[in-house]
């Protein structure tokens, strides 16, 4: 199939961004979004212009690392489907699709289509982690853990830290990630000691990298990988709980 | 040719990692914060020892090239981790994943060495429990288990089908509170071009800032390695884009030993190449070998689908071949299965280029909800990348580059062969011998990072205590960093007509047709001489546009691809050297009558370590000879 892209181009972080429009002749509809890219730079490469920089690695969705807006959307039309995994049959033969990096003040960019998303990991310094010393664990099976509430984990913990919740939330909030990684952990027996310390060091972080939420839900479905709103209400309820228990410790 | 000392410690192999721990330097917690240490990579096993490190009091600066600490390959592996828990009672122990691992590794392993891997793999679980790492359990709240290929016994760990992911996020947020603890400094999109070599130690590093092209020397008491697997020197491979060796393989050029880089392993369950523009291969879980079942039509000119195939129709050769383990055979076994009946010409699929793994049979067996709730997200990738359902036809794979026992030479104390320089995880060669069972990658990083390295590398600190130290303004930090400006300079001013990808994927188009699957002498001699050949023209011919003080991703894959140009002359003449057939690396000439490896314990019971010669065509051959004391050298049999 035949396509036209129109393409964000911008030298760098304070550089002037503009679109660029490119063809893309004869792409398979079994080649990915972003091999369907790795040809047109290699056109642009033999013609004498700089390639398009984005971001990608593993191309199997499980590394969080590509992110792109397609058509407006995070990551593309597909549900549940993150930029590396989009494959051309979505497409059709004569599309204009229109490609430009997360847009959100939390993440800077940085060219292109390249943005700075290490407010996220800001966040996990704050709290996401069980502070427990290497060696000094007790044997794993003295920790029996109902499968519920590992699966509930689990689903939380499933999340790549892509950040198209961000992408696509107009107000630019980062409810949807903060509140995965702390449900996994507030889920857990082992997440136990640190929950309200943890869900207030987290949600202050990341009040000051992002925007507030408003409820519009769009974060969910952008996720590739389903994680749920649900999480942001049991983290609303777990950060308010823990503002009254320092009220009354105060 | 001289022999290498691993320095193995004395006494029975129950007792010497104890022992030796005993029996290594301390330093104390008020000394170490006297000491820095730099490690490069924050994977499972850099991640781990950067976290531990920094717990212990170390000064840590740990380096990464992603964005994020948690996006390092180990994200990606899937199926799970190993330990001789023996929860299930099935007959494990740490003898029984010892012994397992040694003959998998088709005896060509260091002894002492799995067997501390087996006794820490425990430990490993009991941590990552305690992080809050998601394990799958069942029903009454204890940890579930599965098999991988070469065990009898069920050991693997598992995280539904993201077991890489939880682990890598677990030790990403033990680092992220260390950071947080100001113990340990990281610098990610920050590469490391070179290492530094002072008075024969390694005191530190020169790095490259992806977005910025920032040229910075960082030094250190010690630096670690942690810098992962070489399968991309194949180009397609089921190893993330990034992945690349230019870490080792400059410590290689500064002094430190290769070792093995012959030993790649070859994974039989990926999803076939479909066109010339492909980018990568997906690996499909060993863990669907569990319940999938592998077969080819025992007709040549079958035409008809596969559900319209009878059983009596279906060659399912590995269980034909190898009844005693079938579809669980070790992956060398099972790949090579895969190659000869494609090549015969039984292959399915357009192409006919690939084996189905079929789920029919265990979907009658156990029901959709329960295959669904084991391998439902590979069953969702799948569909997702080929648009077809594997609930209903069965996949297609083949075997695919995934993973390389190759690596740095390190001794028991996982210390290259430059004094200061320590080598962990995939990294370094250390204890997968000629072939890796499925589940014990991400048991050895973590071992390593979490247990091993953090015990070992007090050993080496200690006696500097109160030493004078290297600072960065020793003339050789310069030095390097003007071979980094240098070299950047030569591939923006080549100016030539191809891009760095096409010679990245005509370089790996030699090594897996002559050192991939199968290697004879003709194949690797042919390789040797097209190799500097094609060398030759990327260096006369790659077009690298841009500037080197930006982000320039062309910029930075010319470098990692012309270090994997000397890795793979260097893979090819390792090949050649070892003219016996072992694990993954397979001679034509080296086999039985019915197409088995031909082991030859009398000659080539040992490692292969490299030295650079400041030629690539001209390494220099050391070993390192194998003993084997507890388990009895034997021929493989999967039968
Ligand atoms: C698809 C797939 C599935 C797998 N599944 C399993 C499985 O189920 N079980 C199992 O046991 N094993 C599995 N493996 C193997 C296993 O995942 C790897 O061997 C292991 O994770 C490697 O970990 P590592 O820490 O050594 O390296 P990596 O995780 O590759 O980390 C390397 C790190 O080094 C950094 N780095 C590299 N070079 C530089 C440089 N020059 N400068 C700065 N930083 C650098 C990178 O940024 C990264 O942080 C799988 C592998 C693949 C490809
Ligand atoms: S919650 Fe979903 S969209 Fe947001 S970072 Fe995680 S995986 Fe990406
Ligand atoms: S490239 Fe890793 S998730 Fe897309």
């Amino acid at each position: 199939m035949n396509l036209t892209l129109r393409v964000w181009r911008q030298a760098g972080p304070t550089a002037p961004g503009r679109f660029e429009t490119y063809e893309a002749k004869g792409v398979s509809e079994d080649s990915s979004f972003l091999e369907m890219l790795d040809t047109v730079n290699e056109g642009l490469i033999g013609a004498g212009h700089e390639p398009i920089e984005f971001m990608h690695d593993c191309r199997e969705g499980i590394c969080g690392t590509c992110a792109l807006m397609i058509n407006g959307q995070a990551h593309g039309p597909a549900e549940r489907t993150t930029t590396c995994q989009l494959h051309m049959r979505t497409f059709s033969d004569g599309d204009e699709i229109i490609v430009e990096p997360w847009r959100a003040a939390g993440f800077p960019i940085v060219k292109d289509l390249v943005v700075d998303r290490s407010a996220f990991d800001r966040i996990i310094e704050s709290g996401g982690y069980v502070s427990v010393a290497t060696g000094s664990a007790q044997d794993a099976n003295l920790i029996p853990i109902a499968k519920d509430s590992a699966d509930i984990a689990m689903d939380a913990a499933a999340c790549i830290g892509c950040g198209a919740c961000v992408a696509a939330c107009p107000n630019g909030a980062g409810q949807l990630f903060t509140a995965a990684k702390l449900m996994h952990l507030n889920s857990l027996p082992q997440g136990q000691p640190e929950r309200y310390e943890r869900t207030v060091a987290m949600v202050e972080v990341m009040e000051e990298h992002f925007g507030s939420c408003t409820n519009y839900g769009e974060c969910e479905a952008a996720c590739p990988k389903g994680i749920s709103v649900d999480f942001i209400a049991a983290m609303n309820r777990d950060y308010r709980k823990a503002l009254s228990r320092n009220r009354r410790s105060a | 040719m001289t022999v290498l000392d691993a320095r193995v410690p004395e006494g029975p192999i129950e007792t010497k990692w104890d022992d030796h721990r005993f029996a290594m330097k301390l330093v104390s917690p008020a000394n170490k914060r006297k000491f820095s240490v730099i490690v490069v990579g924050t994977g499972l096993a850099g991640a781990s020892a950067a976290a531990t490190m920094g717990e212990l009091g170390y000064n840590v600066k740990a380096f990464t090239f992603h964005d994020s600490a948690r996006r390092a390959h180990s994200i990606a592996a899937q199926g799970g981790i190993n330990a001789a828990k023996n929860y299930h009672g099935d007959g494990d122990s740490v003898h029984r994943l010892f012994h397992d691992t040694v003959k998998g590794g088709d005896f060509r392993s260091r002894e002492a060495n799995v067997h501390r891997l087996a006794e820490v793999s425990n430990n490993i679980i009991d941590q990552c429990v305690a992080q809050g790492v998601p394990f799958a359990r069942e029903y009454g709240g204890l940890l579930d288990n599965r098999s991988f290929g070469g065990a009898q016994v069920s050991r693997t760990f598992y995280a539904r089908g993201q077991t890489g992911q939880q682990l890598l996020l677990g030790a990403y947020q033990s680092l992220s509170a260390q950071v947080k603890a100001k113990t340990v400094e990281l610098f990610n999109n920050t590469e490391m071009l070179d290492i530094v070599v002072v008075d024969g130690r390694a005191v530190g590093i020169v790095t490259r800032h992806l977005h910025t092209g920032e040229i910075t020397s960082h030094a250190a008491d010690a630096v670690v390695l942690a810098t992962g697997g070489y399968s991309n020197v194949y180009y397609l491979s089921t190893n993330a884009m990034a992945c690349n060796t230019s870490a080792i393989w400059r410590a290689h050029r500064k002094g430190a030993m290769f070792a093995n880089p012959s030993f790649t392993q070859i994974h039989p369950t990926a999803l076939p190449n479909s066109d010339e523009l492909q980018s990568k291969l997906t690996l499909m879980s060993e863990s669907l070998r569990n319940d999938g079942r592998i077969w080819v039509p025992k007709d040549l000119d079958e035409k008809r689908g596969p559900a319209d195939i009878p059983d009596e129709d279906r060659d399912y050769f590995l269980e034909r071949r190898y009844p005693a383990f079938g579809n669980l055979a070790p992956r060398d076994i099972a790949s090579r299965a895969a190659k000869e009946r494609v090549d015969a010409g039984y292959g399915v699929g357009p192409l006919k280029n690939g084996v189905y793994l079929d789920f029919s049979e265990a979907t009658e067996r156990l029901g959709r909800d329960v295959i669904e709730e084991k391998y439902g997200n590979l069953f969702e990738m799948y569909e997702r990348i080929t648009g077809e359902n594997p609930y209903e036809v069965p996949m297609r794979i083949y075997p695919a580059p995934h993973y390389t026992m190759g690596g740095l030479w390190v001794d028991y104390e996982l210390q290259t062969t430059i004094p200061g320089l320590f080598a962990i995880g995939e990294a370094n060669f250390s204890d997968h011998g000629a072939n890796r069972l499925g589940a014990s990658a991400l048991m050895q990083g973590l071992s390593d990072g979490y247990f091993v390295l953090p015990a070992t590398i007090g050993n080496y600190l200690a006696p500097m205590l109160g030493k004078p130290k290297v600072d960065t303004s020793a003339p050789e930090f310069a030095e390097a960093e003007r071979a980094v400006h240098e070299q950047n300079e030569r591939f923006l001013s080549t100016n030539g007509t191809r891009t760095v990808d096409h010679y990245h994927r005509e370089l790996g188009r030699i090594v897996w047709d002559y050192c991939g699957m199968e290697r004879s002498r003709e194949g690797l001699e042919k390789a040797l001489s097209e190799i500097p050949a094609l060398r030759t023209e990327f260096e006369a011919n790659v077009r690298v546009l841009g500037s080197a003080d930006t982000l320039n991703s062309s910029l930075e894959k010319a470098g990692r691809v012309a270090d994997f140009f000397e890795l793979a002359e260097l893979m090819c003449r390792d090949a050649l050297a070892r003219e016996e057939s072992c694990g993954g690396h397979f001679r034509v000439e080296y086999q039985t009558e019915d197409g088995e490896a031909l082991r030859n314990d009398d000659e080539f019971a040992h490692v292969t370590a490299w030295e650079w010669s400041g030629d690539p065509s001209n390494p220099i051959e050391h070993r390192e000879e194998l003993r084997y004391e507890s388990v009895q050298l034997a021929t493989r049999s999967y039968k």
